[in-house]
């Protein structure tokens, strides 16, 4: 039985347990609603939820031991010799699981029976390029050992999702048996209920911060492939950014330092721009404008949130760069490029005044007017008021919007691929090129790659320091956060 | 009514320190205070009693001019303030609220320190020439509010990390620390417990002594105790304004008569 089929099932017995579960309640209580302990709807969700949850997690571990089980199994009827001299046993196996899946598409297009492929032979049938005609592409000739394994997986395959859904069904009945036999009038129906909530939210939290762990490690795992072939000493303090191309190992020098400078200079001069304006356009607008200036202006500035960086990117190609170049960098004789960190950091600086200003001013707006009535009440200045009251209030919203901005500007790389260039270089000048973190991962990653030489493997150990630097940067947040919040509530 | 204790029922003074006439108020479309008039003697204490919801506050904050932080808020009338209109076009709200300080209905102190909450204002009009002063001001200012013994220890602490009462009174340290010509009280004493209450009572019979002073109480002891002028609100209008004792011992309107015994409200 597919999948979905199973899943409505177990649905539509939830469905019974809910009318079951209901029913049962108000029957127990005589059809008197306040002789129950919860609502008959919430004896009705117990009821759904003892049915489908066990039946639905039973399923889903099935699912996921079922295929390491199969596997084992099929594995062991390969020979030896049925694996080529150039080929590995999980090679094999992969084009075990594709005869199989072919042979799949073949009974489903109709072109075979279910027994007709029990007779399969490789002897008299070229099975190769009877799958290739339903997209299975296989690189030799199906062998009569590897055939059999396929079939034998297939076989097994089949008796095992029957006996799953027997059983998953089997569950769900058994849940809706005991949920049925459990409902009366004194069942705590809404407590079990609020049980099953809690551990569903709980269960979401878990996931994200398992998400964040797996990241973590599988960065950590192949970072640890580079320092083995790169002296982390010369990665963390190397002055000198200069992977060789070919690619064929030795001579290349790759030290963080310079990447690390570029991220950290372009993200300082974008958040000089966005800060201040940002910040200025917020209380512009949630302390001065009126309502019809603010529903004018405040979508306005949210738009330039909605603008692919990429377009910021080429905005600064061709507008910034050349601008800044021709009336700052030239005639002051700081540098005759386009491409320069100020360049980017501007671009990027804009790209961020929605976030600095957006995010202030929610936080500008829920200060309570209370706050500012006593200060009014005690003959101060609106600038006053703001400047003394308002600020410090939304402060720690205000500095959480800044180190999320500044999370952004560490993240980007479109921009400053197109706005400060791809050459790294250890610089005061902001009007030389020079490149950040970001771009350097994207572009020893591109191209022709060998994921076993350290030009680049280097990108994850790049990956995990930013990673490093922005969850430093969140953790510094949070403490500043905290430590005001506890000075001031 | 027997437990009251009417204090010296003289007003020392007959001068007006602020004069309303025919005095509107509207939210919007809701009538909240309708042609008021009411004059506000120097050097006394009036208290502005009636119903919760008749319009009391509403017109308090008339007096500061507070109400023009209302978008919706619309006063007319006339309101003078030493014989000047404060609603005249060349009044500074800001200089105006400098003179005529509020303590509100609702404790609101800053989210600053116990000392930064009271010393806010004399900062902001330069009251005080070095820290020296402004130590003194803060210090006086938390006495005269009843609060100085509680937080001499911890005047770093923040003020929003007080007692709901303790709040109260640093709103009240707050507003005398700016030295207004008028103070005007809603509900000053709502959180406090009686011994406070008798310390901010003594602080306003105090006060009268220089500057006058407007409060607002649901309570008739308190009118009774502390001033010597008494103005009954009911929906919107006023109803009787008189001293004090003749409103409480032979009030000539049905309306506050049922008040203070208890019929209305
Ligand atoms: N900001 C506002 N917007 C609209 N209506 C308001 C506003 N403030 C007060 N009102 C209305 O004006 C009327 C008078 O309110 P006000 O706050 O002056 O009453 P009060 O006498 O101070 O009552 P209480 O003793 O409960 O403090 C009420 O009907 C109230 O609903
Ligand atoms: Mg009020």
């Amino acid at each position: 039985m597919p999948l979905l089929w199973l899943l409505l099932l177990i649905l539509a017995i939830a469905g019974v347990g809910y009318l079951l579960g209901r029913n049962r309640a108000l029957s127990s209580a005589g059809g008197e609603i306040r002789k129950l302990h919860s609502l008959p709807s919430y004896y009705g969700y117990n009821g759904a939820l003892v049915t489908a949850v066990p039946a639905i997690i039973f399923m889903m571990i099935w699912l996921l031991i079922q295929p390491i089980l199969i596997e084992n199994r099929t594995v062991i009827l390969i020979p030896d010799d049925a694996i080529a001299e150039d080929s590995t046993r999980d090679l094999v196996m992969s084009d075990v699981r594709r005869i199989a899946e072919g042979l799949d598409r073949l009974i489903a297009e109709g072109a075979l029976s279910a027994t007709e492929i029990g007779d399969l032979r490789t002897e008299t049938t070229d099975i190769r390029e009877m799958l290739g005609e339903v997209g299975v592409a296989l690189g030799a000739e199906v062998q009569p050992a590897v055939l059999n394994a396929a079939l034998s997986y297939r076989a097994l395959r089949a008796t095992s999702s029957m006996w799953m859904t027997i059983c998953v069904i089997g569950v769900a009945v058994l849940g809706l048996a005991m949920a049925v036999t459990r409902t009366n009038a004194t069942f705590r129906a809404r407590n079990s209920v609020e049980a099953v909530i809690l551990t569903l939210l709980m269960l979401a939290s878990t996931l994200a911060i398992l998400t964040t762990l797996g990241i973590v490690l599988s960065m950590l795992f192949e970072a640890r492939n580079f320092f083995n072939q790169y002296p982390w000493q010369d990665f963390f303090f190397g002055l000198t950014w200069a992977p060789s191309f070919s690619g064929r190992g030795g001579g290349s020098e790759l030290g963080i330092i310079p990447l690390l400078w570029g991220t950290l200079y372009v993200s300082l001069i974008a958040l000089l721009v966005a800060v201040p304006i940002g910040l200025f356009a917020a209380i512009y607008l949630s302390e001065y404008a009126g309502p019809k200036m603010r529903a004018f202006a405040k979508p306005l500035i949210e738009i330039l949130a909605g603008i692919p960086t990429i377009v910021y990117g080429l905005f600064a190609l061709i507008t910034v760069g050349p601008l800044l170049r021709d009336y700052f960098a030239e005639p002051f004789g700081l540098g005759n490029g386009s491409s320069s960190v100020m360049t980017a950091g501007v671009v990027m600086g804009i790209m961020l005044i929605p976030f600095v200003s957006s995010l202030s001013d929610d936080i500008i707006n829920a200060v309570p007017q209370s706050l500012r009535d006593g200060s009014f009440g005690l003959g101060a200045t609106h600038s006053e008021t703001i400047r003394q009251v308002v600020i410090p209030a939304a402060l720690p919203g205000i500095v959480g919007a800044v180190l999320l901005a500044a999370s952004r500007a560490i993240g980007e790389t479109m921009i400053v691929v197109l706005g400060a260039g791809a050459a790294a270089k250890l610089d005061l000048n902001p009007f030389e090129a020079m490149t950040t973190v970001t771009v350097k991962i994207v572009s020893q990653l591109t191209g022709d790659t060998d994921f076993s030489s350290p030009e680049t493997l280097v990108a994850f150990a790049l990956g995990l320091t930013l990673f490093a630097i922005t969850l430093g940067l969140n953790i510094l947040a949070l403490y500043i956060v905290r430590k005001y919040r506890e000075q001031y509530e | 009514m027997n437990d009251m204790r009417f204090t010296e029922r003289n007003v020392d003074s007959t001068e007006i320190k602020i004069r309303a006439k025919n005095v509107d108020v509207f939210y919007g479309e809701t009538h909240a205070i309708k042609g008021v008039d009411v004059d506000i003697p120097e050097k006394t204490v009036t208290a502005f009693i009636g119903p919760s919801g008749c319009g009391k506050s509403t017109f308090l904050r008339c007096l500061n001019r507070m109400n023009d932080t209302i978008d919706t808020c619309r006063v007319t009338g006339d309101i003078k303030l030493d014989d000047e209109d404060i609603y005249d076009k060349r009044v500074d709200p800001v200089q105006l609220r400098a003179k005529v300080g509020m303590v509100f209905q609702k404790p609101n102190p800053f989210p600053k320190s116990i000392y930064d909450n009271v010393a806010y204002g004399p900062r902001i009009h330069g009251l005080a020439g070095n820290k020296a002063e402004l130590d003194q001001i803060v210090e006086k200012s938390l006495r005269r509010a009843a609060l100085w013994g509680e937080v001499k220890d911890r005047l770093d602490a923040p003020g929003t990390g007080l007692s709901g009462g303790q709040q109260q009174r640093l709103c009240i340290a707050r507003a005398v620390a700016t030295e207004p010509e008028v103070l005007l009280m809603d509900e000053p004493c709502s959180a406090l417990d009686p011994i406070a209450t008798a310390q901010v009572e003594e602080l306003i019979d105090e006060l009268r002594a220089r500057y006058s002073v407007v409060i607002v109480t649901h309570s008739m002891q308190q009118a009774a105790r502390v001033s010597q002028k008494t103005a009954f609100f009911h929906l919107g209008e006023l109803v009787e304004f008189g001293e004090t004792g003749a409103i409480f011992t032979k009030p000539e309107d049905p309306r506050t008569e049922s008040y203070i015994t208890g019929r209305i409200g």
